[in-house]
């Protein structure tokens, strides 16, 4: 996917939103931003399949050798799939973060949580703000 | 020239039959093990232990630790770690057989001075941080996190109060949320500002009368004192919540300003650790034995662990002894001992229980005690002074070729940034630090705090000279402009080079095996 077309967090989620049979899912993964910021990873903990999951709270977690860092839910939702290739090719987060790299497909229950996100645009005035 | 045959697995230098110690013949009837003990109880075989002659022993280790960086061998700048000089006399007395040799078991009246010893670190430290109790208990720093917030739990349980919360800022240490959560609280990050203080608004935000304490590091992770520290408080009192001063850092201010009155006739800190390894110049041992003690309020005491040391006046022997000075001007004034006698107290129908065997950890204690009391009052207040001009002017010298993001001036440590490096030359913080062993100085804390991009946190603590940290300034400044893959493969000089990190994290061998 193209990064300049999706959705992203304060806390370095990327989101991109597709409508399925009437209900919206939320495909999301980590920014190309914070997978270099993070450094070597050696971790990566998945939600389970019919987590309940809340706006802005985190749901699950990827450790580098610097430290744990949580991943954060855009959304309140339930998660429907998660990208299981990821334990055992950490490497996809950052070799192709907006595509293969995806970790997990939230289905919304309320979308109140995408009024908070940031296009690309703003995302990368916040990135740059934060690298220095 | 370095012994490398030597520094081998010990494994790998085992030669069957060999042994340091050969024992005469037993003298008495000998009896199989598994005559003693169930079979279960025995195992098949013994354990394959490496055999080696004494000599070879003795090499082995020696040539080991000529391997180490310890403060005796290098400057060793690694922030939030307070790496200072540990003074051998605290060794000796640490060493005396009045204490070494001593045994928990031993009656109380045979452990008198262990007991005094112990009584006044609780006193010394209960006035160093304002507040008015002590255990001496915890093992460690965080274990004294851990151990204050079941104080703090029980206190509230005791009061009828439901608070599920403990709230940390964003810097903290990382032991803070786990210790929140090791005590059954719920940890909540609270913000902090671009100049790394405590964000008010997002602590008014997530202030409610369900936090039961908000634990903060004063002077903080990035070496700054928090400027708020008195709204903080009183903001957190409002809503009936307790402050813990996380105490890694109180190198900066011993002598100067006491956690427990930093709100000026409402109170501070409610609760504190200290880290006697940091602060008062106990050796950072490869892994232990630490000591952690803490200090409470009042209001708080009766839930402290058992036992605390606790002394009561022979009052009929101090009277009789001060009329018999006041008969015989020619008698010295009656010694400690025969004035007071101090116990174990484990009779604290409220208290937590026990979180440590026997007093705590003395040996680290003892060694606090002797620095404690080495330096007295004044020279505390100048080790505090010391550590932080010593870090200003390292501070000074270095923001001139690694930007320090938060503040002119810091305590006693400060958290340069080589994110600028990294983008222009691809020079990270790791690679600088690794590149610092090859320069013979011990590495600063980077990657932390988490707030600041490519951290480089740097304590050189009151032990260092201005030559010293003039050495190390240019050292790090040639590291700045060199070649940024000869810094991507260091270090170069060391027994070990750069290790890799994402392998020693996913597939760790955690035993060795002999096979």
């Amino acid at each position: 996917m193209n990064p300049e077309q999706l959705l992203f967090a304060k806390t370095h989620e990327w989101i991109a939103v597709a409508e399925e049979d009437g209900t919206k899912i939320a495909t999301l993964g980590l920014s190309a931003f914070a997978i270099e910021a993070l450094t070597d990873l050696v971790y990566i903990d998945l939600p389970a399949v019919g987590r309940k999951v809340e706006a802005e709270q985190p749901f699950c977690e990827v450790e580098s050798v610097k430290a744990v860092s949580d991943i954060y839910a855009p959304v309140e939702g339930e998660v429907i799939a998660v990208n299981d290739a990821l334990p055992n090719a950490l490497e996809t987060l950052g070799d192709d973060p907006y595509d293969a790299g995806w970790i997990a497909k939230i289905k919304i229950t309320d979308e109140a949580g995408l009024n908070n996100l940031l296009d690309h645009a703003a995302y990368q005035k916040q990135c740059n703000e934060e690298a220095h | 020239m370095r012994n490398t045959q030597d520094t081998q697995s010990i494994f790998e230098l085992s030669k069957p039959g060999r042994r340091a110690a050969r024992l005469p013949e037993c003298d008495v009837p000998e009896c199989s093990l598994r005559e003693l003990l169930p079979a279960k109880m025995v195992a098949d075989a013994p354990p394959a232990l490496p055999e080696l002659s004494e000599p070879a022993i003795v090499r082995h280790f020696v040539n080991l630790s000529t391997l180490n960086m310890s403060v005796d061998t290098h400057f060793y700048p690694l922030g939030s770690c307070t790496m200072k000089y540990n003074p051998k006399r605290n060794e000796r007395a640490a060493a005396m057989p009045g204490f070494a040799d001593l045994h928990p078991y031993q009656p109380e009246d045979t452990l008198q001075g262990m007991l005094q010893m112990l009584y006044e670190m609780q006193e010394t430290l209960q006035e160093i941080s304002g507040l008015d109790a002590c255990s001496l208990q915890p093992a460690a720093g965080a274990h004294g996190e851990l151990t204050a917030l079941l104080v703090a739990a029980a206190y509230f349980r005791d009061i009828g109060e439901v608070r599920t919360k403990v709230l940390v800022p964003d810097n903290a240490h990382g032991t803070n949320p786990a210790s929140a959560a090791m005590a059954g609280f719920e940890s909540v990050t609270v913000k902090t500002t671009v100049d790394g203080f405590v964000d008010l608004s997002d602590l008014a935000a997530k202030l409610d009368d369900q936090v039961a304490v908000f634990m903060i590091t004063n002077p903080s992770t990035l070496g700054l004192f928090e400027p708020n520290m008195r709204t903080v408080a009183d903001e957190v009192h409002a809503h009936g919540g307790l402050i813990y001063l996380d105490g890694a850092n109180m190198n900066a201010i011993l002598g100067i300003t006491r956690p427990g009155d930093w709100s000026p006739g409402k109170g501070g800190a409610d609760m504190q650790h200290y880290n006697p390894h940091k602060t008062f110049s106990g050796p950072h041992g490869g892994g232990g034995p630490g000591a952690g003690p803490i200090c409470v309020t009042k209001k708080l005491a009766p839930y402290l662990p058992v036992p605390v040391v606790v002394r009561e006046a022979r009052v009929a022997r101090r009277e009789a002894l001060e009329n018999d000075v006041k008969d015989n001007n020619s008698r010295p004034a009656p010694h400690d001992s025969q004035l007071f006698r101090y116990s174990l107290d484990f009779d604290q129908p409220k208290t937590i229980g026990r979180v440590r065997a026997f007093f705590g950890n003395v040996g680290v204690l003892l060694r606090a005690y002797a620095y404690i009391r080495t330096h007295g009052p004044d020279g505390l207040r100048r080790v505090s002074e010391n550590a932080v001009l010593n870090a200003n002017y390292l501070l000074s010298r270095v923001a001139h070729f690694l930007p320090v993001p938060q503040g002119r001036r810091c305590m006693h440590e400060f958290v340069a940034s080589a994110s600028q490096l990294k983008r222009d030359k691809n020079i990270a913080a790791m690679d600088i630090a690794k590149r610092l062993l090859d320069y013979g100085y011990h590495a600063p804390t980077v990657y932390f705090p988490l707030t600041v991009p490519e951290a480089m946190m740097i304590e050189p603590t009151e032990s260092e000279s201005k030559e010293t940290l003039d050495a190390f300034t240019e050292v790090l400044f040639r590291i700045t402009e060199e070649d940024a893959d000869l810094l991507h493969d260091a270090p170069h000089t060391t027994a070990v080079s750069r290790p890799d990190e994402v392998r020693a994290a996913r597939q760790p061998v955690l035993t060795y095996s002999a096979e």
